[in-house]
């Protein structure tokens, strides 16, 4: 019987195809799978800005779609919508406005947030409606599932998953000086 | 009420969970309600694979995101032709009223009666508690066991480990 696994690791790890805010050479990367209509995401939000804030350059940030679609019917649009924003250029922007927004997230929202953004908010109607990106959200998905996402929000400090306290900022803090201090960048 | 649960088999008289049935061995057959007036055998589900993710109560935090994260997989487990169950001691209207609350699109079990006989067979019943531990099993289409592991009892021990375990009982994926 297997009672204590490997701790999972991220597999893929952090790559060019992801959404990154950071530089790539940055000695510690968090990588988030998250759910746009998640409460729990909804809470990690600030705490990530946070410590983004806190550690600047030292630090890479990651965000992947982990739709909970069961649970939350507008999830799975509202990654489409960011998605479809990141090919104007405007992922992030998108991110932070479904989490400054998460009780409204229908898809006549997801267009309005498009035009305030200044985004040309018909491609951003057509790919949610076409759901232009589920193979991408879907992979992002599965990739978290075989590395040992077990909810949401989970993150990866280079790579390993964080099991600690993320909504204790001294925590989550420490772990990620650690990590930087370590320099073990195992990717 | 009657005796809803019949533990057929022999399963290990120790019930820590550090006792949990190991691989290789021939899965304790039982029969359980679903639903108030419908029953489940594992030997049903002979020429499947099955999994069983023991779970200590509906509702409590950490169960409900095990639960709400296999029912998204679920696409995932049926590509190996895998059914899944959740077993924990709560009663069928309680199972009825979560799995309507979660839209859980797979049956939990009713370990009520004789209470947490299952988890007992299996060797996942936490005494202390009166509830079953958090365990998962991996059952062959044979009816043994290929994979067991026990999570600490906070911790939602994902899928990860039970996808490997159903790749691992080759030929059996199914092409998409």
């Amino acid at each position: 019987m297997k009672t204590s696994p490997e701790k999972p690791r991220l597999t893929p790890p952090a790559n060019e195809d992801d959404h990154a805010q950071g530089p790539t050479d940055a000695p510690v990367t968090l990588v988030e799978y998250g759910d746009y209509e998640c409460p729990h995401c909804g809470r990690a939000y600030p705490i990530v800005k946070d410590v983004q804030a806190r550690m600047g350059d030292r630090l890479r940030f990651v965000y992947r779609n982990f739709p909970l679609t069961e649970s939350h019917p507008f999830a799975e649009h509202a990654a489409e919508a960011a998605e479809a924003a990141g090919d104007q250029g405007a992922f992030w922007p998108m991110h932070d406005t479904l989490f400054e927004h998460q009780d409204a997230l229908d898809d006549q929202h997801l267009v309005r947030y498009a035009e305030a953004l200044g985004l040309d908010a018909r491609d951003v109607a057509r790919e949610i409606e076409e759901e232009a990106h589920l193979q991408r959200i879907r992979a992002d998905f599965m990739s978290g599932v075989r590395s040992g996402v077990n909810g949401t929000p989970t993150f990866f400090i280079n790579r390993v998953r964080f099991d600690g306290a993320w909504d204790n900022l001294g925590a989550f803090l420490a772990a990620l000086e650690e990590a930087a201090a370590s320099g073990a960048r195992t990717e | 009420m009657s005796s809803a649960a019949r533990v057929h088999g022999t399963g290990g008289t120790d019930t820590s969970p550090e006792h949990a049935l190991a691989a290789g061995t021939a899965a304790p057959d039982f029969t359980l309600h679903s639903t108030p007036d419908q029953s489940v055998s594992l030997s049903d589900f002979r020429g499947h694979p099955v999994i069983l993710a023991f779970y200590p109560a509906d509702w409590s935090p950490v169960c409900s995101d095990q639960m709400a994260l296999y029912n998204e997989i679920l696409p995932e487990f049926r590509r190996y032709d895998a059914e899944l169950m959740g077993i924990s001691v709560d009663g069928v209207w309680c199972h009825r009223a979560f799995a309507e609350a979660r839209n859980l699109h797979f049956p939990l079990l009713a370990d009520f009666e004789p209470k947490g006989g299952v988890a007992q067979a299996y060797g996942v019943y936490r005494p202390e508690d009166g509830t079953a531990g958090r365990a998962l099993f991996v059952i062959d289409d044979e009816g043994i066991i290929r994979w067991s592991y026990v999570s600490p009892i906070g911790v939602n021990p994902g899928a990860d480990g039970i996808l490997d375990a159903l790749e691992h009982l080759q030929p059996r994926e199914v092409a998409r």
